[in-house]
């Protein structure tokens, strides 16, 4: 890992290029770069501009610099509307405002890519963009401008960012502004280097194969841990309930991965007896009283309600499991879509598959990004929430997608990691 | 004789199995979840004169405008040892192509079978892939086959293949338009899965003789005319997707034992052609036969396969002929009738249906809320 | 699409009559439209064969193309395309807007544009692009008024991309909005079919009337692209004919069949989509659409002012980096406002918010209007409802929600239980501190409405300077916009 961090700092560090992309697999490590790259320039004496994507994750990335480096002052660049956090505000040497001008004492000042946008002047010679594959690029064109060389880290497994209009105008165009902020980047800039952080610290080996394999066909990462120092055991045994549920908690516990398989049936998005499912199986996950042993807390750690999570493609699904989860042990549980887990990391996990119920699958549902930020959210495991019937839906799959011109293909093809997840999933462990 | 050949070949009946070509085998990828289509593109069965014959002849024409525009931007293209092709290929992609010869695969003397032709292409090809250079050679016509169910589909392209930094390139001549770098991309994604059954065929004849498959380029040139002028344009077009796609599709054509197994012993779309070339098979039965397979039918299927009226018709009253989206939103709900049943409340849900009968109730009350009063 | 599209889909079927999915007409018709029906040349990128166009459906005016492949002719039909078109741009510049208040200059008129399909929409940008780089001097030179015509051509094809203007119609996209039919969302694209399940002819079905649309020979496509056999047997014979004519009279006649054959190509085309004007007509507006149009006549007065001064901006064939993503937050928040405005003019629309739970109809139960919040520096007026409501309302406290009837109003979610929804209202209520303005607060008994959507002008976003682009988006691109130029001239169209 340090070799690797190495290296990029030393690339960044150089004169020569303006940039420099790290591309980072789930829990490679991309906070504990950005927060070693903003240390060692501030502490170089160098002014640093950050832009991460969403408010929360400038709060994460504040709270990490400043306990990393108590005496840095940093600025927390804000729109009016922000109330600050109390991981920022407990911070002695955060200063919050909307100005920049109020920055100049500030060695680093972080802001959302939003919020940056707005600031019309003032120059920094080195920029870090954090979470730059969820950033569109129409965004970078605007914070740019900003300054002269950048480090842009990000995981290009995720999302692909989106728009709510659907115009092919800008198709083929190198500037494309749908694109992610990489993908024009690098079009531009074909010669910046690229380098990988090769190792998964949050995924266990369990999982780590299985997404490198699935949604890094052609980069693949290696989980950082042993099987070994990974465990989850239940302090609470299973009594009297559902056996089902049960069975499925004790495949995640040993493998790492359940698949909690409903019967067949074309369903409505908000399909009730998989939300039910979902439910029971995260309250009952709870009342067994999971503990995971890690190479953090060897001596364990319990798993309580802020280490679990509910992932689902809809919001009207999410929606509909926080109703059931309601008044139950379980109702602190962060329960979100794929856009909103990007990023975010948990002990076990729970996830509605988008193709669960589905009788023909659309792009949204198909899209590879989707499904690989809800399989790699957890530390210890994760139990998938399906219909049967997905590998039919699947296999009659009609290929209809159209083709735009000088549009690089985007790998992996969700059809192949959806494939690839399943096989994995209902395989024997 | 292989058993599914020969029970496929029964099925077919007493012609000939339909010839195919790029297009026909691209257009296998387009409905995959129908066992009536594969079945009939397995045995080769004329989806078309079918369809004719049970009253509802699929209206694919082309225009002979299009067609004379096509051959013309195509002689053009080719024209002077294809001249015109080279510079683009050059200019335009930047490939270094030494001078070349042109070999015109077409002409082999005499009316040469399709056989003779391709074993020519073969040896022509053996020759070229041997070769420690680009050997820098053009092939115009080259003759290709692929196994389509336990058939040899010969694919006669007007394709050219040339070699560039050792691997062969597959050439796609297309007459639509590239306007400012965009073109149509539906008859894009046509033209590069069609591209992709030549890549196909050509790896797999190279294999034959011992080449790797990268041996030959996933990406594929794309030639069209450019903006509004005559003048041709080549683009790189990167067919690994449709790669993956067809490979599933041709393997699936050979998984049909169990559709066969459920198909009564005598099944047979035989037309029944009398000497003059007139089917005579009663419309009744034939319909009989076909309605044996199940369909799986959605309006896609207007744009790609023949038997899409029939089809159509069959399905009236179920909710797949509103559109796959439809479907899938009623939760799979199967007939319109239930759909309304549900809604009203006239119909008590069947089991797993209570979620989208509430669903339907209360969509049904916010419609007539909304709308009372209004005409 | 949605349950309650589906269901209104399965209800034309049963009817046989097309379904309307929403009260009112999201879409302005102008008093005045201009029709065209083109046709193009199979084969070619934008070859017109001929087209109908004309502001009166009594009245159309029929151009074709004698040989589409000559290029004086094809440009002798675009010049003459132009003096229509061009005349009926000009014809909206006549009379400025009195009541437009402020200082802003706004025609009372904007062009509104209306062709049967989105492939219309399409035949529209490439005659616009394959036109406007064209010269009245050089080689190949025009008359000076195609590359006007170019410029507006291009100019509509752009505002069809912005949701919610009405300047270039697709007549199949806008039916599509507001009826459901019994067939698919694909064949819908068929106009005359479309039109069938809303507006039948005679005592036919919807299904019976789609199905005789979709035979070509008794109703021939809508366009632009033509019918196969139709090219086959009669438009290439008659083509030929005009081609081989000897002397004057037998071209004459030779023309005269043409005509009569492309018209009869045509001419349904033209009737049907005058007949779905007239059906739009019979719906209410709704409450934004002037609002909307009003933007649209704006955007038309600044570029009709523009190309006069001579400083409109050029129409590049693509957008820069700046341009892109400057016109793409544009068309989002567009959007966002579109969708916001149709759901608040029009309770069916709204529907669909109420079907996922997250809007809601019910009686206001408890009110406590004169409710203050003294938790804050400054106490603020802050009334809480009760609503009871019957609809399966998914809403977590804090969510932020707009009623239709009071929009400068913001109401939050305080709480949520199975038979009602209490909310905080703020804003909207007046100038007092202690007590709203009569009428503000909704009082006991009211039937309400509360959605997810708001109106509220969004600021435009901050973009650099086109010199300003930056490395990463490749840089300033070069200076020379993009002119017309002598190879333009070269473009010949076959
Ligand atoms: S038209 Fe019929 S046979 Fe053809 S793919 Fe569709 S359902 Fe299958």
């Amino acid at each position: 890992m340090s070799g690797v961090i190495e290296s990029i700092l030393s690339d960044f560090g150089s004169a020569a290029g303006r940039g420099v992309v790290v591309d980072s697999p789930p829990g490679a490590g991309k906070s504990t770069l950005v927060v070693r790259a903003a240390r060692t320039l501030a502490e170089a004496g160098e002014r640093l501009m950050v832009v991460a994507q969403t408010n929360e994750q400038v709060d994460d990335l504040i709270d990490r610099l400043a306990t990393a480096a108590p005496n840095l002052a940093i600025g927390r660049l804000s729109a009016s509307t922000y109330v600050p956090a109390q991981r920022v505000v407990k911070h002695g040497t955060v200063t919050v405002s909307g100005a920049v001008s109020d920055m100049n004492a500030s060695a680093v000042t972080i802001g959302t890519a939003a919020k940056w946008a707005t600031v019309t002047d003032g120059s920094w010679e080195r920029a870090i963009v954090d979470e730059a594959y969820q950033m569109r690029s129409d965004m970078l064109l605007r914070v740019a401008g900003r300054f002269s060389r950048a480090l842009f880290v990000g995981d290009p497994g995720q999302l692909d960012p989106f728009s709510v209009v659907a115009v092919e105008r800008w198709a083929g165009l190198s500037w494309d502004p749908m694109q992610s902020a990489v993908a024009v980047l690098l079009r531009h800039n074909p010669d910046l280097p690229v380098h990988r952080l090769p190792v998964s610290w949050r995924l266990p080996p369990s999982a780590a194969s299985v997404v490198s394999a699935a949604f890094y066909p052609f980069t693949p990462f290696e989980a950082g841990t042993k099987p070994a120092d990974r465990r989850l055991e239940f302090s609470a045994r299973a009594l009297g309930g559902d056996h089902g549920l049960d069975a499925t908690l004790e495949t995640a516990r040993r493998t790492g991965w359940a698949l909690h398989e409903l019967p067949a049936r074309h369903t409505v998005r908000t399909d009730r007896e998989a939300v039910a499912a979902i439910a029971d199986l995260v309250t009952r996950l709870l009342q067994r009283g999971p503990v995971a042993y890690s190479e953090h807390a060897p001596d364990g750690r319990p798993v309580t309600v802020d280490r679990v999570a509910v992932g689902a493609a809809h919001r009207d699904q999410v929606a509909a499991i926080r109703q059931a989860l309601a008044g139950t042990v379980a109702a602190d549980v962060t329960v979100d879509t794929a856009n909103r887990l990007q990023g975010r990391e948990y002990d076990v996990t729970v996830i509605l598959h988008p193709l669960s119920g589905r009788r023909d699958a659309s792009a949204f549902h198909l899209e590879a990004g989707r499904l690989c930020v809800l399989a790699s959210r957890h530390r210890h495991a994760c139990v998938v929430v399906a219909r049967a019937g997905i590998a039919e839906l699947l296999d009659t799959h009609p290929s209809a997608e159209p083709v735009h011109l000088n549009v690089p293909v985007r790998f992996p093809d969700g059809w192949e990691a959806n494939q690839a997840m399943l096989a994995h999933l209902s395989g024997d462990h | 004789m292989d058993p599914l050949v020969d029970r496929l070949d029964r099925i077919r009946g007493t012609v000939a199995p339909r010839n195919h070509n790029a297009r026909t085998i691209a257009a296998l990828t387009s409905n995959p979840g129908c066992g009536r289509r594969g079945l009939m593109d397995a045995a080769g069965v004329n989806k078309g004169a079918v369809a004719g014959q049970l009253g509802f002849p699929a209206g694919f024409g082309q225009s002979r405008f299009a067609i004379a525009r096509g051959n013309a931007f195509e002689a053009q293209v080719k024209a002077d040892g294809a001249a015109e092709l080279l510079q683009l290929l050059r200019d335009r992609l930047g490939l270094a192509i030494p001078e070349v010869a042109y070999d015109d695969l077409s002409n082999v003397g005499g009316n040469a079978s399709r056989e003779v032709r391709y074993a020519r292409t073969k040896a022509l090809l053996a020759r070229a892939a041997s070769e420690r250079d680009d050997a820098g050679t053009l092939f115009d016509h080259p003759m290709l086959r692929l196994e389509i169910a336990g058939y040899y589909a010969y694919l006669e392209p007007d394709l050219i293949a040339f070699r560039a930094g050792g691997k062969f390139h597959v050439v796609e001549i297309k007459s639509f338009a590239v306007i400012d770098g965009q073109a149509d991309p539906g008859k894009t994604a046509a033209a590069a899965t069609q591209s992709a059954v030549y890549v196909m065929a050509m790896r797999e004849l190279l294999a034959e003789l011992g080449h790797p498959p990268e041996s030959v380029s996933h990406d594929v040139v794309l030639v069209c005319p450019e903006n509004f002028a005559n003048r041709p344009t080549a683009t790189l077009v990167d067919v690994r997707k449709q790669l993956t796609v067809l490979r599933r599709q041709l393997s699936r054509l050979t998984r049909l034992e169990s559709i066969l197994d459920a198909l009564p012993a005598g099944l047979s779309f035989d037309l029944a052609y009398d000497s003059d070339q007139q089917a005579t098979r009663p419309a009744d039965e034939l319909r009989k036969a076909v309605s044996t397979i199940d369909a799986r039918y959605s309006p896609d299927c207007l744009g790609t396969c023949e038997m899409a009226f029939f089809c159509r018709d069959e399905s009236a009253g179920s909710t797949s002929a509103l559109g796959r989206s439809v479907r899938d939103d009623l939760g799979g709900v199967e007939s319109i009738g239930t759909v309304l049943g549900l809604a009203r409340g006239t119909l008590t849900p069947g089991a797993g249906q209570e979620e989208i009968a509430g669903l339907l109730r209360f969509a049904h009350k916010l419609r007539t809320e909304c709308l009372d009063g209004i005409g | 699409m949605s349950i309650l599209t589906a269901l209104a889909r399965a209800e034309a079927v049963e009817s046989g009559r097309a379904q309307p999915l929403t009260t009112v007409r999201h879409t302005h018709v102008a008093e005045r439209p201009l029709v065209l029906v083109p046709l193009s040349l199979a084969g070619e990128a934008a070859a017109p064969l001929a087209a109908i166009v004309g502001t009166d459906p009594g009245e159309p005016r029929l151009l074709v193309v004698a040989n589409p492949r000559d290029r004086t002719q094809r440009f002798d039909f675009v010049a003459e395309l132009a003096r229509v078109v061009l005349s009926y741009v000009d014809g909206c510049a006549r009379s400025v807007d009195t009541g437009a208040g402020g200082t802003k200059l706004r025609y009372a008129e904007a062009p509104q544009v209306i062709v049967p399909n989105r492939g219309g929409v399409e035949f529209v940008r490439l005659l616009g692009r394959s036109t406007r780089f064209r010269r009245p001097f050089g080689p190949y030179p025009v008359h000076r008024t195609v590359p006007i015509l170019g410029q507006w051509l291009t100019f509509l094809r752009e505002r069809a991309d912005h949701p919610g203007s009405s300047m270039l119609l697709a007549m199949t996209s806008v039916l599509s909005e507001h009826w459901a039919t019994g067939q698919s969302g694909l064949e819908d694209a068929n106009l005359a079919a479309l039109l069938g399940w809303i507006d039948p002819p005679g005592d036919l079905d919807g299904a019976g009337a789609a199905a005789l649309a979709e035979d070509p020979l008794r109703s021939p496509p809508a366009g632009p692209s033509t019918d196969p056999t139709f090219d086959n047997e009669i438009l290439a014979p008659a083509l030929a004919a005009v081609a081989r004519s000897i002397d004057d009279f037998a071209r004459e006649r030779a023309l005269a069949a043409l005509t009569a054959a492309v018209a009869d190509q045509m001419r349904p085309t033209w009737d049907l989509t005058w007949q779905a004007v007239r059906l739009l007509r019979t719906r209410p507006a709704g409450a934004s659409v002037e609002t909307r149009w009003a933007m649209d006549r704006d955007v038309f007065t600044m570029y009709h002012m523009a190309l006069a001064e001579g400083t409109a901006l050029p129409q590049p064939r693509r957008d820069s980096a700046v341009a892109a993503a400057g016109r793409l937050d544009r068309l989002e928040r567009e959007q966002a406002r579109y969708d916001a405005q149709r759901a608040l003019d029009d309770p069916l629309v709204m529907a669909e918010f109420r079907l996922s739970g997250e809007a809601f109809t019910g009686t206001v139960v408890a009110a406590s209007p004169n409710r203050v919040d003294t938790s804050g520096k400054k106490a603020a007026l802050r009334p809480h409802i009760t609503v009871q409501t019957d609809d399966p309302v998914r809403l977590e406290p804090g969510a932020h929600l707009v009623s239709p009837a009071r929009l400068a109003q913001q109401a939050t979610v305080v709480s949520v239980s199975s038979v009602d929804v209490v909310l905080e209202l703020s804003k909207g209520m007046g100038r007092s501190t202690k007590q709203p303005a009569p009428g503000s607060v909704p009082e006991v008994g009211d039937r309400v409405t509360y959605g997810p959507v708001t109106d509220a002008y969004q600021p435009p976003g901050r973009f650099p300077s086109r010199d300003d682009t930056p490395w990463t988006h490749g840089g300033p691109p070069p200076v020379i916009e993009y002119h017309a130029s002598d190879n333009d001239a070269v473009e010949d169209w076959s």
